[in-house]
């Protein structure tokens, strides 16, 4: 079969929904599509965990502590099953380190922020997280099986996630002046961060319509980023949050939410790694690796001298 | 420790499968991978990553690289035949009407 | 004041005692929780952070508990949120700053030894909601045991840097081993009554187990008789804690009124 019937072929096995597993054929820029987007969604979890991990130590009760450290920990899982199904592809989880650390990947801008109070942390998991499970639950029909998979396991673990973020955001929200403000003040800087996770209009998106013929995305950036307004916007209203953005209104004739532009001038200079964290985060990042780096080795070392020794007295 | 990159040290450990039984009686199902520099540590990162919320009584792991799969090449010369084979299914059978009644 | 205070009642004695475990545990799940996105490795960010929610969440339950000992309708926030380090009862071992991975396996190696062989007494209690929290805690117990001996073997026994710096950690840590077996008249008390444990009755058990784990290591066992600090059961900390307590305190205190559940 030549290379153009395989394509073929491959097309005509994502139109009738039938899953890509590692092993199959598929053309090499289907593969190497796949392993920047999943590595970089990998990276998003691991970078993720900075910001966050940021209040553990300061949580104000024991409670809201335990739900900050297991969630903080399940990026930790998170970004471990999707670097996994990045490897089904051919490459190695040191690679993609290695690429993350060196600055030559990227991974979610959102996480370039700062998080200057604890409900800035809360709002990251009402927003951010809400924003990524409508993301995440398109990717777990992506056509790539291991990444569909991977997703599956994400959204289950993650459902608790958005939920803890917004039952705080609306306990502070009705609670004291202080809070109100806090809260208040933490949507007003991450409402349009936010929105540019899903990346920048569909005109201007050269991967997307490439992902959707491949079944890897089903929506387009823009009708997500619709999806996540119209969610967002009524839980907002529900518990007395004002969203940032003078130019919301609701369209009887879409049913759906108008809303201003985004300001693509940050959103570009943040991904071009101008953000206020960008670089505190690829320190942390290298400083972990670097310190872990005896660690990784010893236990490596200590296998060596075990297997030696069994094969010795066998 | 900045010349590490050059070493063939800068490791992730290797790669093993983890597979985990759901409850008492029922097989073992892939639960996913992971890196581990060695078998009893891949047990314990099992255990911390795919049974954080009780998903397992019992995990196996194996090294990636012990694992011998079928190809899609395979696929047909494997799995095909077993399509025309319909006396191992029971409904190929027709038992005498009042015998099936009573069952 | 004379030495003769009032003599402790049963009550105040286990309350102290629940708060002294409890302080052990959620001290040191914060140290371990200062890992999370800064571990080694992934596996390993997952496994410290697993260690760590454990350590705080058997501290949640003694606060807990303590709280209802106490009898004062006060919260276990208003225990672990509103105290001063002088009334803070937790073991120096535990405050001390996190290090290099190998001192906070070597910590934990050292705590989680001996809390196993704690909680097998205190599981046999004589008060059934603390030995059921025993005993429930001792499995997590059992398990950070396994995880940080796998750790001190291959760290003790990897390359010639991982051998030094688990020599350093288990050297520099030595002299606040003393303390996990400190016993003053919280503990008599307690003993009596069948509810707190007489450690000296173990503590061969445990040296003998830390010693073969170094031993197998190929870690030099540190002298057992030397100087031992002492002075957390007490209120009387290192510099450490302060830190710690201000950071973890803050928020929490800057909005006393406001609710954070």
């Amino acid at each position: 079969m030549d290379e153009q019937e395989k394509q073929q072929e491959f097309q005509e096995k994502i139109d009738s929904g039938i899953t890509i597993e590692p092993k199959d054929w598929m053309p090499e820029r289907y593969r190497s599509q796949l392993i920047r987007m999943m590595s970089q969604h990998a990276h998003s979890e691991v970078v993720g965990m900075l910001p966050e991990g940021n209040w553990i130590t300061r949580a104000p009760s024991l409670r809201r502590k335990m739900i900050l450290l297991s969630k903080v920990q399940d990026e930790a899982g998170h970004g471990l099953y999707l670097y996994s199904a990045t490897e089904t592809l051919g490459t190695t989880r040191e690679k993609v380190i290695d690429d993350l650390l060196e600055g030559k990947a990227k991974y979610s801008s959102i996480f370039n922020y700062p998080t200057l109070t604890w409900a800035d942390v809360m709002v990251i998991g009402w927003l951010v997280d809400g924003a990524a499970i409508i993301n995440q639950t398109m990717l777990a029909r992506s056509s790539y099986g291991p990444y569909s998979r991977a997703m599956v396991r994400i959204c289950k673990e993650e459902s608790f996630h958005k939920k803890q973020g917004y039952e705080m955001v609306a306990t502070m929200a009705q609670g004291t002046p202080e809070q109100q403000e806090m809260v208040q003040d933490a949507v007003n800087r991450w409402w349009w961060p936010t929105m540019m996770m899903f990346g920048p209009h569909d005109d201007d998106s050269p991967n997307s319509a490439e992902l959707i013929k491949w079944g890897v995305k089903s929506k387009t950036n823009d009708e997500l980023r619709q999806s996540f307004v119209d969610r967002h916007v009524e839980e907002a209203k529900a518990v007395g949050i004002e969203i940032p953005d003078p130019e919301l209104e609701f369209n009887e004739e879409t049913g759906h939410y108008d809303f201003g532009e985004i300001d693509w001038d940050e959103f570009w200079n943040v991904v071009k790694g101008n953000g206020p964290m960008n670089r505190e985060r690829m320190k942390a990042k290298r400083e972990a690796h670097e310190n872990g780096e005896w660690v990784r080795e010893a236990a490596e070392e200590y296998a060596r001298k075990q297997k030696l020794s069994k094969e010795k007295a066998s | 420790m900045s010349n590490s990159k050059e070493s063939n040290y800068d490791t992730q450990w290797p790669l093993w499968e983890v597979f985990t039984q759901p409850r008492d009686g029922k097989p073992h199902e892939h639960a996913g991978s992971l890196h581990a520099p060695d078998a009893e540590k891949a047990l314990e990162n099992a255990r911390d990553v795919y049974a954080r919320r009780k998903e397992a009584v019992n995990i196996w792991v194996v090294q990636t690289e012990d694992i011998t799969a079928s190809t899609p090449e395979d696929q047909g010369p494997f799995f095909d035949p077993a399509n025309d084979k319909p006396y191992r299914y029971p409904k190929f059978y027709n038992p005498p009407r009042a015998v099936k009644k009573r069952s | 004041m004379s030495t003769k205070t009032k003599t402790l009642t049963k009550q105040e004695a286990f309350f102290e005692y629940l708060v002294r475990l409890a302080d052990d545990r959620l001290i040191l799940g914060h140290r371990l929780s200062e890992w999370c996105g800064h571990g080694p490795i992934l596996e390993e960010d997952i496994a410290l952070a697993n260690v760590a929610l454990d350590n705080i969440g058997h501290a949640a339950s003694l606060y807990e508990y303590a709280a209802e000992v106490e009898g004062e309708d006060r919260h276990r926030d208003d225990i672990v949120y509103f105290r001063n380090d002088p009334e803070y009862k937790n073991l120096k071992m535990v405050e001390l700053p996190k290090g290099d991975f190998g001192f906070t396996i070597a910590r934990q190696f050292l705590f989680s030894a001996f809390s196993f062989f704690l909680y097998q007494g205190l599981a046999k209690a004589d008060d059934e909601q603390f030995s059921g929290m025993a005993e429930k805690h001792l499995k997590e117990i059992k398990y950070h045991l396994r995880h940080s001996r796998e750790w001190v073997l291959r760290l003790g026994d990897g390359t010639d840097e991982s051998h030094q710096r688990m020599q350093d950690a288990f050297d520099g840590i030595w002299t606040f081993t003393g303390e996990l077996f400190y016993m003053d008249e919280v503990d008599e008390l307690l003993i009596d009554e069948g509810l707190g444990i007489d450690t000296s009755v173990f503590r061969e058990d445990w040296k003998n187990l830390v010693t073969d784990v170094l031993e197998e290591a190929t870690v030099t066992v540190p002298d057992f008789d030397q100087y031992m600090a002492e002075g957390g059961r007490k209120g009387l900390h290192t510099e450490h804690l302060g830190h710690l307590l201000a950071e973890m305190q803050h928020l929490r205190r800057s909005y006393p009124d406001a609710v954070w559940e």
